[in-house]
C-alpha cells in the first residue's frame, strides 16, 4: 500500500480462532474499524467478546488469524506492543493506580524524563493538562485519582489512552458504573474523538446506549461471528435475535413445580450502595416466594440482582432496609451467621473468591458451615464429618482422587457442587444460587439442574440468578427482572421469551 | 489399560510424597543432622548432652513460634511477640522476686497479661481491620514500652533494693530453679518439657478442635470464611490472645532461666519465631501449614547453630549461613506450588 492516509479501514481482524486448553472460544471472528467511527461488539455475556478485545489489546497471544493495522499484518507479543501500536482499552475495572496522581497515571508507563531517568514533570503537566481541556474535564492534577468519582476517572483513562497517542480505544462498558447525566458527558466525548477521527470498539450490553451511539454493529454468539451491520438497518428485534437466537441444544431436566406455602417475603428492600458511588444498588424491591418454587431473577450485570442476595444474606450486615418475612415469620438481617441459622443461604457467584477455602480439602469445605454439628463442645467429631460429607460426596456426584484432595485441584464443575454441598448440609429452606453454573461443564450442569428440581421438590424455595437466558427459562417458575435496582418485569414461565427478558432488563418499556 | 492406570497412580502418589510438606520439611531436618554427624567435633554430636542443651536452647524460640504458627496459619503475623516475652519476664521477676507473690499467684497473673495483650492486637486486627503487620508492629513497641517503664529500666534481678537505700538479695524462688533444672538423670530440660506442652496444645487446637478449623479457614479465604457464618472477629480474637499467652510462657521461662527480667530480654526473637515457622513450611499466606512443621523448623534451626558452635564457627558465618538457609527454606516452599 502507498500509504496510510487513504486506507479506510484502520483495523481488520479476520479469522480469528482461539482456544483455550482445548476449548474454542472463537471461532474463524472478522472484525474490521473505520477511522472516526463507533462499531459495537455485541453479544451475551461468554460469546467471546471479551476474548477478542484481549486479543487485540495483545494480552491473548496465542492465536490463529491476522490482524492488520493500517494495511499491515501485525503480532503483539504483549499488551505494552499493542499500546505502541495505538490501541488503548478502557476498561470497566479500571487501570488507574489509585493512590498515584491524575498526572503520573495518564503518563504511566510513559513517564516523560530526561535521559529517561530523570523525571520531566513539568512536560508531562503541560501535556496532561492540554489533554484534559481537549475532553473538556477539570480536575487537579496533583491530587490521587481516587479522590475522584468514577465518572471523572473514566475521563482520566481517555486521557491516559490519547497520551498514549492511541489511534483506537476499546471502551468495554464504560457505562456501567455512570448515571444518565455521566452518560450523556462521554458521550459527547465520543462524539469529539469520533470527529477527530479516533477509532471506537464499544461493547455495550444496553440496547438503547447501542443505539444511541452506534455507527455499525457486530454481534458474537457462542465464539462464532454472526454477522455486521450499519446501526440504522438493524432494528433492535434483529439485533435481540442475533444475539440470542441460538437452538437450545441443552437438556435440562422436566420440572413440575410443586408450590407450596410462602417461604420468603420481602417487601420494600433497599440496599444502599456498598461502594458508595451510587446512592442505592437496590431500590423498593418487592417478591414473594414460595416452598418449592424457583423464582428466577434476570438482569444484566450492575442491575443490583447479586448485590440483592448479599444483602439479604447479610454480607453487608444490617445496612439493608425493608420488611423480609421466612416462614410468615419477621427476619432481621444481621450477619452470615444469623441467616444460615435461620435456613437462609446464599451461593456466591464467585466460587473461587468467596465460595471455597481453596488450600482446604474437599471433606472440609463441605462441613465448613455446619462445624457446629460435628462439634459438641468444640471438640471435632471427625469420623462422623467424613461420614456425613461422604454422603453428599455420593448424592451430588463430586469425583476426585481423593477427597482429603485441596478442593483447588478439583474442576470446576466439582468445586461448585462442593459448594451446593456445602449449603445443603446446613439444611436450608430458601437458597439464594447467583450463577450456580458459572464455568460449570455440560454434565455438571444437568447434575446441578436435577439438584435443583430434587430440592425444591423437599419443599426448599431458590432464588436463581443466570446470566444463561435458556437456563433461566428452563429452570424458573416465575421471571422477575431487575434494571438499576429496581424490579422493572414480571413473567410467568408460559408468556416469558428470551426477547421480553433482554427487553425489560435493558431498560426498555415495560412489555405489555 | 488396568496397568496403565495403576502406574498413573503410583507416580500421583510418588508426587504426593514430595509434596507432603511434612516430609520436606523432616528431609531439611536429616539434611542438617547429616552435616552434623560429618561435622562432629571429635564426636561432640554424638552425645546427648549436645542434644539436649540444643533442645534447651531452641525451647523459649520454639514456644513462641507456637504461637506464630497459628497467627500465620490465619493469614496473620505478630511482631509483638518478642516485647512480649520481654515484658512478661519483667512481669514476673517483679511479682516474684521483689513482690514475693506465691509462684500460684506470679504465674497466672503472667499468663493472663500476656494473653491480654495478644488478645488486644486480635481485636485491633479482626474488629478494626488493620493489617496484622501494623497492629503487632505498634503492640511491638508499646509492650517494650511497658517493660521498661514497669522495670524502671533496670533489669530485675534478686538484688532488691530496700528503703534505706541498700540492696539485700532474695533468695531464689523454687519456681525459678524448677524451671531451669533437668529432669530424667539431668537428661532433659524443664523448659523442653514445656514446649513439648506448647506444641501439643497447638495441635489439639489445629487438629481436633473447631476453632483450629476456623483458623484454617480464615487463613485459606477470609471472605469465604465469613459468607460459611465462621466468627471471623472472634477467632482472631482467640487466636492473637493464644499467641500471647504462648509469649507469657515462653517469658516466664527466660527469666527463671536468667535469675532476672530483662527489659531488653526479646529483641528479634520476633524474627527467629518467623523463621522457623517459615522453615518448617507453614505457608506465609495463611492456610496451609501445621504445628510439626514449626518444631521441625525449630529443630532444624537449633540443630544448625549448634553444629556450627560446636565446631566453633564463629557468630559472623554463623547468622550469615542461617540467613542463606531461610532462604533456601522458602525456595523449597515455592517448588511445593
Amino acid at each position: 500500500m502507498m500509504s496510510t492516509e487513504h486506507t479506510e479501514t484502520i483495523l481488520q481482524m479476520e479469522h480469528i480462532t482461539k482456544s483455550f486448553s482445548g476449548v474454542k472460544v472463537l471461532e474463524d471472528v472478522f472484525f474490521d474499524l473505520n477511522p472516526g467511527e463507533v462499531h459495537v461488539l455485541a453479544g451475551e455475556n461468554g460469546a467471546g467478546k471479551t476474548t477478542l478485545i484481549k486479543i487485540l489489546a495483545g494480552v491473548h497471544t496465542d492465536f490463529e488469524g491476522e490482524i492488520q493495522l493500517n494495511g499491515q499484518s501485525i503480532r503483539f507479543k504483549n499488551p505494552h506492543d499493542a499500546a505502541e501500536s495505538g490501541i488503548s482499552s478502557i476498561h470497566q475495572d479500571m487501570s488507574l493506580i489509585s493512590a498515584m496522581t491524575v498526572v503520573d497515571n495518564i503518563f504511566l508507563g510513559r513517564e516523560h524524563a530526561h535521559a529517561n531517568v530523570w523525571m520531566n514533570y513539568r512536560t508531562q503537566k503541560e501535556k496532561a493538562q492540554k489533554l484534559l481541556a481537549q475532553l473538556g474535564i477539570d480536575v487537579n492534577l496533583m491530587l490521587p485519582v481516587e479522590e475522584y468519582p468514577v465518572s471523572v476517572r473514566q475521563m482520566i483513562e481517555i486521557a491516559k489512552a490519547l497520551a498514549y497517542d492511541a489511534r483506537i480505544i476499546i471502551m468495554d462498558e464504560p457505562t456501567s458504573a455512570l448515571n444518565e447525566l455521566e452518560v450523556k458527558q462521554l458521550f459527547q466525548i465520543i462524539q469529539d474523538l469520533k470527529q477527530k477521527k479516533y477509532g471506537i470498539i464499544y461493547i455495550s450490553h444496553r440496547l438503547e446506549e447501542i443505539y444511541e451511539i452506534s455507527d455499525r454493529i457486530s454481534v458474537l454468539r457462542d465464539g462464532k461471528y454472526v454477522g455486521t451491520a450499519k446501526a440504522d438497518d438493524l432494528s433492535p428485534q434483529e439485533l435481540i435475535r442475533w444475539m440470542v437466537g441460538r437452538e437450545i441444544n441443552q437438556q435440562f431436566p422436566d420440572r413440575t413445580p410443586a408450590t407450596g406455602e410462602e417461604r420468603l417475603r420481602i417487601e420494600n428492600l433497599y440496599l444502599p450502595d456498598p461502594t458508595g458511588t451510587k446512592e442505592w444498588v437496590v431500590e423498593d424491591v418487592s417478591l414473594s416466594l414460595n416452598a418449592g418454587e424457583i423464582l428466577g431473577i434476570a438482569g444484566l450485570r450492575g442491575s443490583g440482582n447479586s448485590e440483592l442476595f448479599h444483602g439479604l444474606f447479610g454480607t453487608y450486615g444490617k445496612s439493608v432496609d425493608g420488611i423480609v418475612r421466612l416462614d410468615g415469620k419477621p427476619f432481621k438481617i444481621q450477619s452470615p451467621i444469623q441467616s444460615i441459622k435461620h435456613g437462609l443461604v446464599l451461593l456466591t457467584n464467585d466460587r473461587k473468591g468467596t465460595g471455597l477455602v481453596l488450600p482446604m480439602n474437599i471433606i472440609r469445605n463441605i462441613s465448613l458451615s455446619s462445624l457446629r454439628a460435628y462439634s459438641p463442645g468444640g471438640w471435632m467429631q471427625i469420623q462422623k464429618e467424613n461420614n456425613a460429607a461422604q454422603d453428599h460426596i455420593e448424592a451430588f456426584g463430586i469425583k476426585a482422587q481423593s477427597m482429603h484432595q485441596e478442593v483447588e485441584t478439583v474442576s470446576g464443575g466439582n468445586q461448585q457442587k462442593v459448594v451446593l454441598a456445602k449449603w445443603l448440609e446446613t439444611h436450608p429452606k430458601v437458597l439464594l444460587l447467583d450463577e450456580p453454573t458459572l464455568g460449570v461443564d455440560v454434565g455438571a450442569k444437568h447434575d446441578i439442574y436435577t439438584l435443583m428440581n430434587q430440592w425444591t421438590a423437599q419443599g426448599m424455595a431458590i432464588l436463581l440468578i443466570t446470566s444463561e437466558l435458556p437456563e433461566l427459562l428452563a429452570m424458573s417458575d416465575r421471571i422477575m427482572v431487575m434494571h438499576r435496582g429496581r424490579i422493572t418485569a414480571e413473567f410467568k414461565k408460559a408468556e416469558a421469551t428470551q426477547e421480553k427478558i433482554i427487553h425489560a432488563a435493558m431498560g426498555e418499556e415495560k412489555t405489555a | 489399560m488396568k496397568t496403565k492406570q495403576k502406574v498413573q497412580n503410583r507416580s500421583d502418589q510418588r508426587r504426593n510424597w514430595l509434596r507432603s510438606p511434612l516430609l520436606r520439611a523432616f528431609a531439611a531436618l536429616v539434611l542438617v543432622f547429616l552435616i552434623g554427624i560429618m561435622f562432629n567435633a571429635d564426636g561432640a554430636f554424638f552425645k546427648w548432652n549436645t542434644h539436649r542443651d540444643m533442645l534447651r536452647h531452641i525451647s523459649v524460640f520454639a514456644i513462641l513460634a507456637c504461637g506464630m504458627t497459628l497467627v500465620i496459619i490465619a493469614a496473620g503475623i505478630d511482631l509483638s511477640v518478642g516485647s512480649l516475652l520481654g515484658l512478661t519476664a519483667v512481669l514476673f521477676s517483679l511479682f516474684s522476686l521483689q513482690q514475693a507473690w506465691s509462684p500460684w499467684l506470679a504465674l497466672p497473673a503472667c499468663l493472663v497479661i500476656g494473653a491480654t495483650f495478644g488478645a488486644a492486637s486480635g481485636g485491633l486486627i479482626g474488629r478494626f481491620k488493620i493489617q496484622p503487620f501494623i497492629a503487632t508492629l505498634a503492640m511491638m513497641v508499646f509492650a517494650r514500652g511497658m517493660a521498661k517503664w514497669v522495670s524502671g529500666g533496670q533489669k530485675i534481678s534478686t538484688a532488691v533494693l530496700q528503703p534505706d537505700g541498700t540492696y539485700q538479695y532474695v533468695d531464689v524462688p523454687p519456681i525459678f530453679d524448677f524451671l531451669n533444672s533437668k529432669i530424667l538423670n539431668e537428661n532433659l530440660a524443664v523448659v523442653t518439657l514445656i514446649l513439648f506442652a506448647c506444641v501439643l496444645i497447638c495441635w489439639v487446637i489445629l487438629t481436633k478442635l473447631r476453632w483450629g478449623r476456623y483458623i484454617y479457614a480464615i487463613g485459606g479465604n477470609e471472605e469465604a470464611a465469613r459468607l460459611s457464618g465462621i466468627p471471623v472477629i472472634r477467632t482472631k480474637l482467640l487466636t492473637y490472645g493464644l499467641c500471647g499467652f504462648f509469649c507469657a510462657i515462653a517469658g516466664v521461662c527466660q527469666a527463671a532461666q536468667e535469675l532476672q527480667g530483662d527489659p531488653e530480654a526479646g529483641m528479634t526473637y520476633e524474627l527467629t519465631a518467623i523463621a522457623i515457622v517459615v522453615i518448617g513450611g507453614t505457608n506465609l499466606m495463611g492456610g496451609r501449614g501445621g504445628i510439626g512443621l514449626t518444631f521441625i523448623g525449630a529443630m532444624t534451626i537449633g540443630y544448625l547453630e549448634k553444629i556450627l558452635s560446636i565446631n566453633a564457627v564463629g557468630e559472623a558465618s554463623r547468622l550469615m549461613l542461617t540467613g542463606a538457609i531461610i532462604v533456601g527454606a522458602v525456595f523449597f516452599q515455592k517448588s511445593r506450588r
